[in-house]
C-alpha cells in the first residue's frame, strides 16, 4: 500500500514529506528500542515509535524504511525535522496509541516481514 | 573490462603521478654487500644504478642471488648489474605504462628525463594500482563518483592485495552527530555499487559500533576497507575499555545510563547485532586502554540480491 493512502485512511499528519512519501509501504515494525529496529525491521517497513529524537532519522535511512510514525500525539524534535529533511525520510504523526495504530495498519493489510520469514 | 572512471584515470594519470620519486640508488662502484644491506632493510626487489645522475643499469634480487651462487668475493655492483635498461618517461600515460609492463614482463621500470636521461623515479605495477586508488579515493571525498561498480574496479587490478580505505572520525558523547559516519559510509558504498542489502548490513553493524563510541568512549575512528570480495570495518577507541568481554557480548547486557536508555539505546543488543550482521567478528579490549572491534562482511558470493 502507498504511504499516501495510509495517511489518508488513518488520518496521519505529515511533518516531513521526505523522498518516499509516494513510495510503497511493504511492511510494518513497532518498537522504541533502536537496536531492536536495526536488527529486526525490514527495508520498506513503516516504523511506529514514540521516540522523537533525531537518531530515529539515521536508523530509518540506514534501514531504508518507508517512513516513521510518531504515536500518542508526540511531535518530532526540531533537530529531527532538520535531519529528516536532509536525509529525505518521511516523518508522520498520529494521535493514536501504538496499539491502536498498529491494529489499524494490520487491518489494512500491513504485515511484519520479519515474522513472515520466521513463519508464524 | 575497464569501465568509466577507471578508464578515464588510466588515460589522465601520468607515470610521474604514481611513481616513487627520488628512489634510493646505488653507484656503479658500490659493493654487492651494500646491495645486500639495502635489500634487507627495504625489501626492494631491485635498485637503479646511477652514475652522476645518469641511469647506467639496474641490479635486482636475482642478480644478487646469481652473484651468491657463483661464490664470488664482494665486488662492484657494476660487474653484476644489468646494463641495458628499459625505461619509462614521467609524462608517459598509464595506458602506455601498462602496455610496457605487459609486453616486457618486467616488475619495475626506472623513470628518466626525456632529454638527458637523468633518473627521476622508479615505478612498479603496485604503484600504478595505488596511484589510481588514491585518485579515486580523493574523488569519493568530493562525492563526484556515481554509477560504476567496485567489482569492475577490482577486476582490473592485478595484485596480491588491494583495498580502498575510508576513514571516519567519531566524537564521543555527541548525540547530535551520532550516526553520521555510518550514513556517510552507506552512501559511499552505494556509490561504489555495493549491493544494497550488503551495504545495509555494513551500515547497521557500523552504526551499532558508532553508537558505542558515542555512548561509552571519548571518541574513536572507523576504518572501512573495501576489498575485492569483502568489506572489513575496524572500530578503535582509546578507552575506557571493557572489563568483562564475555558479559558485554551477552544479549541484554548494558551499562548505559538511564537517560541513554530512555532514548532507546542501551538495550544490550549492539554487540550481538554487529556479530549477526558480519561474517567474521573479533573484539579485543583492555580495561583502561581501549577497544578494537573488527568485523568483515563478504561481498563476493551470496548469489542474487535478496531484496
Ligand atoms: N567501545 C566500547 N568501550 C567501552 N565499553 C563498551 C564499548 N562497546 C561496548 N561496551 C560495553 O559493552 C556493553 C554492551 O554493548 P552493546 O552490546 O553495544 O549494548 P549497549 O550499547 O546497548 O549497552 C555496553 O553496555 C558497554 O558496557
Ligand atoms: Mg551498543
Amino acid at each position: 500500500m502507498k504511504l499516501t493512502d495510509l495517511m489518508e485512511e488513518l488520518d496521519l499528519g505529515v511533518r516531513v514529506a521526505g523522498d518516499t512519501l509516494n513510495g510503497e509501504v511493504t511492511g510494518g515494525y513497532a518498537s522504541d528500542l533502536i537496536s531492536d529496529v536495526l536488527a529486526h525491521a525490514t527495508a520498506g517497513d513503516l516504523w511506529v515509535t514514540l521516540q522523537t529524537h533525531q537518531n530515529i532519522v539515521a536508523v530509518a535511512s540506514l534501514k531504508d524504511l518507508a517512513g516513521v510514525v510518531l504515536v500518542g500525539g508526540r511531535e518530532p524534535q526540531e533537530d529531527t525535522l532538520l535531519k529528516a529533511e536532509e536525509e529525505g525520510v518521511p516523518i508522520l504523526v498520529s494521535r493514536m496509541t501504538a496499539f491502536e495504530l498498529v491494529g489499524r495498519l494490520y487491518a489494512l493489510g500491513i504485515r511484519s516481514a520479519e515474522l513472515e520469514a520466521v513463519e508464524v | 573490462m575497464i569501465v568509466g572512471k577507471l578508464q578515464e584515470l588510466v588515460l589522465e594519470l601520468k607515470v610521474g603521478d604514481v611513481m616513487t620519486a627520488d628512489p634510493i640508488t646505488l653507484g656503479p662502484g658500490d659493493r654487492m654487500s651494500d646491495l645486500r644491506d639495502l635489500l634487507r632493510a627495504h625489501h626492494f626487489s631491485g635498485l637503479p644504478v646511477v652514475d652522476d645522475k645518469q641511469l647506467v643499469g639496474i641490479v635486482s634480487v636475482e642478480d644478487f642471488i646469481k652473484f651468491l651462487g657463483n661464490g664470488k668475493d664482494d665486488c662492484a655492483v657494476e660487474e653484476e648489474m644489468t646494463g641495458v635498461v628499459q625505461t619509462l618517461y614521467a609524462d608517459d600515460s598509464l595506458t602506455h605504462a601498462i602496455g610496457r609492463f605487459e609486453s616486457s614482463g618486467l616488475g619495475r621500470f626506472p623513470v628518466v628525463e626525456r632529454s638527458g636521461g637523468a633518473l627521476v623515479g622508479i615505478v612498479t605495477k603496485g604503484d600504478l594500482i595505488r596511484g589510481m586508488l588514491r585518485r579515486l579515493e580523493a574523488e569519493f571525498h568530493e562525492e563526484e563518483i556515481h554509477r560504476y561498480r567496485a567489482s569492475h574496479l577490482f577486476e582490473d587490478v592485478e595484485a596480491d592485495a588491494t583495498a580502498l580505505t575510508l576513514r571516519y572520525d567519531v566524537a564521543g558523547q555527541d548525540f547530535k552527530r551520532a550516526g553520521e559516519a555510518s550514513s556517510r559510509l552507506k552512501r559511499t558504498l552505494s556509490h561504489l555499487g555495493i549491493r544494497p542489502d550488503v551495504a545495509r548490513r555494513v551500515a547497521i553493524g557500523c552504526y551499532e559500533a558508532e553508537m558505542n563510541l558515542v555512548i561509552f568512549t571519548d571518541g574513536g575512528t572507523i576504518d572501512a576497507q573495501v576489498r575485492p570480495a569483502s568489506i572489513v570495518v575496524e572500530v578503535r577507541d582509546e578507552g575506557p575499555g571493557i572489563d568483562d568481554l564475555e558479559k558485554a557480548l551477552q544479549p541484554g547486557y548494558s551499562t548505559a545510563a538511564d537517560w541513554v536508555r530512555e532514548l532507546g539505546f542501551g538495550a544490550g543488543m549492539g554487540l550481538p547485532n554487529i556479530r549477526k550482521m558480519g561474517d567474521e567478528f573479533d573484539i579485543r579490549s583492555t580495561a583502561g586502554k581501549g577497544t578494537v572491534l573488527t568485523v568483515s562482511f563478504d561481498t563476493s558470493e551470496a548469489g542474487d540480491e535478496t531484496d
